[in-house]
């Protein structure tokens, strides 16, 4: 291999090589698993400690604003969990009574699930009322 | 109507199939009238796609809920100009407004080159006939906006059409969320374009630069189309979700992203092929990966298969799309390899000290930094699929690597310039570097004796300093000799330089806009947050401000209800102003409320402020950032486009001609010296 490229290569090693390992640390620091409130019932033991995004529907009438910090419930398949909400940044607009709710925390001993992070997505359960017909 | 829209849609279906075999039988029998014959067929599919767009426009204008996309999307009450938008507020319509864009570029193009190309043409027909095919299926058979929609009753009897419709989200009701797509679709499906130039070129075994110089343009129209269509989405997210921050690597945001950091390698690395002839292979497969993950990017928002807070739900496409870029990925990787030796490079690196080497280091870098992004975007989607269990990263994943990434890109701004072609010596590199390292080394000094310790800042401001001062000695240098030589004035000469070669000097005006984005970005490192719930008459202090709450107000609109609280702002003593942010309650979307953040920006930092809504005992909740630099993201973008429409101003040919490779005129002065 000519000189030139040979030290382009060796270069360009030593830069991929430095910037997998800051991938590695990164994803160290910010890896969760993600799994549905019916398999955080089964699966809570093995999870403790670990980071952990619950998925879940927002419970109607759970969303309990007056606690604070503030708490409410996910479900999904029947199974639920309650959540208490003790991040710092706004709660989303999207989150309400029957929206898709991910919420992010650490996996403790404790029956009410810390959430540090809140995502959530607007509902799309109306299709109950209404049937479509396919053209 | 709906009926109408349909029939157009599938009428389009069979004369895009038409051309798509027309075109290549007519290459295959070397029979230019059935060439001829397949371009008509495109135009008239194009316009038929036209048709089926105008009615679906007709029926949300007029408020058809019988029709699935205008009850999804529309009200009643809404106004106009949304209930327009509302084409895209909906998923299936979202394609149909995919498959009008796509319509729209296919017949520009085959109408451009109708009397040029005549070899590559059938081929590029061939290849932009079977992304529409793809695309048009999906929509008629898939995801169809022109579906109807019934009311049932308790009893499973039959009610008719709904009286009212769902409305449109009222997060998407602001005017940067409604164009936000079509120009991110702009983005997405402009790259179609030069790829069905590069297969054409393949097939046709082409492969000089003209299929990189008759794309030119619409590579540098779609990248800015994408890059305009991410700041727009951050610029959203930054004044209407509330959180305070503009980017938050959510994977439909990284899907935008991909595409455009590698359309950006794409565009360096073409400029090496038509220089030095080399990288022929590299842009072979840079241009179709721009293609591809533009399919993927939407491929991600529509299929849920990664969870996001975009919120397209689940829906049965993705097989087929993957399916789909799986088959192009496969064709194209073929191809490549079968015609490599008409790829072969016309020279080698000849030094690592030069600007072919800055470019290719460059290209390298921007295609990591998307790999990075993919990978951790997808790595649930590997993780389930390899070890049974979803495990997402999160930003400090996508931070730890893109911002050395993205401080060695900028470093590359202001280096690659000032490397000569094929070797640059140690006598020029000094006098080169000089004037700008001496005001980086400055600033790096003023920077640490005032206490800055971040190693990431530091070397972001001081990176900027560099850059700024090698682009505006490229512009002055240039222009004061110029303006000697021809004795015009030093401002005229200026726009004569830049006019005379827009491609050079409009990228230093992007590559200023870059560098004003990253001092932007740099500000993060500095946010500062606070939260209190406040009564009337209390004071909240974050940074050097005090916030009073002085007063609330609740009113009614026929669209919302909404309350206000009025924040008296203070800095330091002084009154500043007074911040309103408000929390809105809207009366369809089931009770969807928005937040409108009140923001006050200065060059410095951004004061931003949140009403959160009231508590149980009257009082109010409340939310302050400060943001140092937000400002500068924005400003930087909008030079960023200034300088993108400077590249793309038309020559002297008019905006569609070709452009020739221009021997000397793109070389300054001591260069072309060298170079003899």
């Amino acid at each position: 291999m000519r000189g030139p490229r040979l030290k382009f290569m060796v270069g360009g090693a030593v830069v991929l090589a430095a910037l997998v390992w800051l991938g590695f640390v990164g994803f160290q620091e910010s890896k969760a698993y993600y799994i549905t409130v019916n398999e955080y019932a089964t699966m809570h033991n093995q999870l403790q400690g670990k980071t952990v995004k619950v998925a879940g529907d927002v419970v109607q009438g759970s969303i309990d604003r007056g606690k604070i910090p503030m708490e409410f419930v996910i479900s999904s398949q029947g199974q639920e969990l309650r959540v208490r909400y003790v991040g710092k940044d706004v709660v989303p607009d999207t989150f309400k009574d029957g929206s898709q709710a991910l919420v992010e925390g650490v996996v403790s001993q404790a029956g009410v699930f810390q959430a540090s992070h809140i995502e959530a997505k607007c509902a799309s359960k109306y299709e109950a009322e209404y049937a479509k017909k396919t053209k | 109507m709906s009926e109408f829209g349909n029939f157009c849609l599938l009428l389009a279906l069979v004369l895009t199939l038409y051309a798509l075999f027309a075109s290549l039988l007519g290459a295959w029998r070397k029979q230019h009238r059935i060439v001829r014959s397949a371009e008509r067929a495109v135009m008239a599919a194009c316009g038929s796609i036209t048709l089926a767009t105008g009615s679906m426009l007709y029926l949300l204008i007029t408020s058809d809920f019988s029709v699935s996309q205008v009850w999804e999307a529309t009200s009643h009450a809404l106004p106009i100009f949304y209930k327009i938008a509302a084409l895209w507020g909906a998923h299936n319509g979202s394609l149909l407004l995919w498959v009008f864009i796509t319509s729209i570029f296919t017949g520009v193009v085959v109408y451009q080159n109708r009397f040029r190309y005549r070899d590559m043409m059938p081929y590029v027909i061939a290849v932009l006939m079977v992304n529409l095919a793809f695309f048009l299926s999906l929509n008629l058979f898939l995801s169809n906006p022109f579906n109807h929609v019934v009311q049932v009753g308790a009893d499973g009897s039959m009610l008719g059409a709904p009286a009212e419709g769902r409305g449109l989200n009222p997060l998407l009701q602001y005017w940067a969320m409604v164009i936000h797509p079509p120009i991110l679709y702009l983005g997405f499906i402009g790259f179609v374009v030069p790829f069905a130039f590069a297969m054409a070129a393949l097939i046709s075994r082409q492969l000089g630069d003209a299929w990189i110089r008759t794309t030119r343009r619409w590579t540098l129209l779609t990248w800015l189309f994408l890059g305009t269509g991410l700041i727009l989405g951050a610029k959203w997210a930054y004044v209407v979700l509330g959180w305070g921050g503009y980017w938050g690597w959510d994977p439909v945001e990284n899907s935008s992203l991909m595409p455009w950091l590698v359309g950006t390698a794409f565009l360096h690395s073409v400029i090496i092929q038509e220089r030095k002839g080399m990288l022929k292979v590299g842009n072979m497969i840079l241009v179709i990966m721009c293609y591809l993950l533009g399919v993927f990017g939407t491929f991600i928002t529509r299929s849920g298969v990664v969870s996001s807070v975009h919120a397209f739900a689940d829906s049965s496409l993705g097989k087929y799309f993957l399916l789909y870029i799986g088959t192009i990925a496969v064709c194209g990787l073929f191809l490549i390899i079968d015609r490599l030796p008409y790829l072969k490079s016309d020279r080698q690196l000849d030094s690592v000290l030069s600007r072919e080497s800055a470019f290719l280091f460059n290209n390298m870098m921007l295609v990591v930094a998307c790999f990075a992004v993919l990978w951790g975007t997808m790595f649930p989607v590997l993780s389930e699929w390899l070890q049974g269990n979803k495990i997402t990263v999160g930003p400090p994943f996508f931070n730890r690597i893109n911002i050395p990434i993205g401080l060695l890109l900028l470093l590359l701004t202001g280096v690659g310039p000032l490397f000569a072609w094929r070797k640059t010596s140690i006598e020029s590199l000094k006098k080169a570097f000089f004037l700008p390292g001496v005001f980086a080394i400055a600033t790096l000094a003023v920077l640490l004796a005032a206490g800055m310790r971040n190693f990431y800042t530091l070397m972001c401001l001081t990176l900027a300093v560099f850059v700024t001062v090698t682009i505006f000695e490229e512009f002055y240098k240039a222009a004061r000799i110029r303006a000697k030589s021809n004795g015009e004035n030093f401002l005229i000469a200026l726009t004569r330089l830049t006019l005379k070669n827009k491609r050079r000097y409009g990228g230093y005006v992007v590559h200023f806009g870059i560098v004003l984005i990253f001092v932007g970005l740099s500000g993060n490192a500095f946010n500062q947050e606070a939260s209190q719930t406040m009564a009337p008459g209390d004071t909240m202090k974050i940074g050097d401000y005090a916030l009073k709450l002085t007063d609330y107000r609740e009113a009614d609109t026929p669209n919302y209800v909404y309350g206000v609280t009025y924040l008296d702002a203070y800095k330091d003593g002084k009154f500043l102003r007074t911040m309103k942010p408000e929390k809105r309650f809207y009366k369809t979307s089931e009770g969807q409320s928005t937040t409108e953040v009140s923001i006050r920006s200065t060059p410095k930092e951004d004061l931003y402020t949140v009403f959160n809504g009231l508590t149980d005992d009257g009082r109010y909740e409340i939310k302050a950032h400060v943001n140092p630099l937000v400002f500068w993201v924005w400003f930087g973008a909008a030079i960023m486009v200034f300088g993108a429409l400077i590249t793309l101003l038309p020559d002297r040919g008019g905006a569609f001609a070709t452009p020739q490779v221009s021997m000397n005129l793109s070389v300054p002065m001591e260069e072309s010296v060298k170079e003899q």
